[in-house]
């Protein structure tokens, strides 16, 4: 283990301070962007997964509560979750479900539909979350990003927390779509050379 | 004296299954592991002592330890 912990050991708080912010500001959902953008940057063009290996907030966060809070049952995750087929089926289902999420933006933005004040759980339940929603100086459109990635945030949270409670602390990371989606950028141009 | 001669144990990564979480990697007492390429976890086994730490956290629970003669 390292003797000392570095900075970015810390990053777990940036992860929780996250999920508390959209309770109060929805707006603050725009910075879960940079959970998307930073681990492709690094796989794309340094060709490792050192986001996932170093930075990563929310993989600490699960290493912690199901680690040192006891909350993990310490099993191990079935076989099929940790197949291809599961792997890269969840990641093309999670693309698709981010691309409606985009079209329902692109709606707002254009006027074809109103602002849905709502954070949409598992892609099924809507629930209402208008009390973190304030207006916004841009458009209702950036409004409705914000509302449609904090609900894929919060999702991706409920799964990874279950999945902690059932198997291993960090088991998202073995179905979670921005570590298989690095690791496959870093198959592929770990190849190339 | 003889010399003690006991199984050794070291840790074996089953690398296709690997997801290069690294979970593995913060673990290590040794720093023998490593992320290869972000593709897959490898062991050097001239430093892994086979504590089995990284096993027990690995979330994909590929990691094996094995006895080793020498
Ligand atoms: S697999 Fe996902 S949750 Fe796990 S460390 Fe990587 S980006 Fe973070
Ligand atoms: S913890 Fe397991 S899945 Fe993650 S990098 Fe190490 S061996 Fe691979
Ligand atoms: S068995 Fe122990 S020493 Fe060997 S690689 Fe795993 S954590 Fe490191």
């Amino acid at each position: 283990m390292r003797a000392e912990k570095k900075w970015y050991d810390y990053l777990w708080i940036a992860s929780a301070a996250y999920l508390i912010l959209g309770f109060f500001n929805i707006m603050f959902a725009w910075l879960g962007l940079l959970c998307f953008f930073i681990p492709l940057l690094i796989s794309v063009f340094k060709g490792n997964k050192g986001y996932c290996n170093r930075y990563c907030g929310r993989g600490q966060l699960f290493s912690l509560l199901g680690g040192r809070f006891g909350l993990s049952g310490k099993r191990d995750i079935p076989g099929w979750m940790k197949s291809r087929w599961f792997r890269y089926g969840f990641l093309i289902f999670f693309f698709v479900m981010f691309f409606q999420m985009l079209w329902t933006t692109w709606l707002v933005f254009a006027g074809a539909s109103d602002l849905s004040q709502t954070v949409k759980l598992l892609w099924t339940v809507r629930l209402p979350w208008n009390w973190a929603y304030h207006g916004t100086l841009i458009h209702e459109g950036a409004a409705q990003f914000a509302f449609g990635f904090y609900s894929v945030m919060l999702t991706s949270t409920i799964l990874g927390l279950v999945t902690m409670v059932l198997f291993k602390p960090r088991s998202w990371c073995v179905y979670c779509p921005m570590g298989t989606m690095t690791q496959l950028i870093c198959r592929v141009k770990n190849k190339e050379k | 004296m003889e010399p003690i001669r006991r199984k050794r144990k070291k840790a074996y990564v089953e690398e296709k299954a690997c997801v290069a979480c690294g979970c593995c990697v913060k673990v290590c007492p040794t720093a023998a592991v490593s992320i290869w390429k972000g593709i897959m976890a490898k062991v050097d086994r001239s430093r892994c002592v086979g504590c089995g730490k990284c096993a027990a956290e690995c979330p994909a629970s590929v990691i094996a330890i094995r006895e080793v003669e020498g």
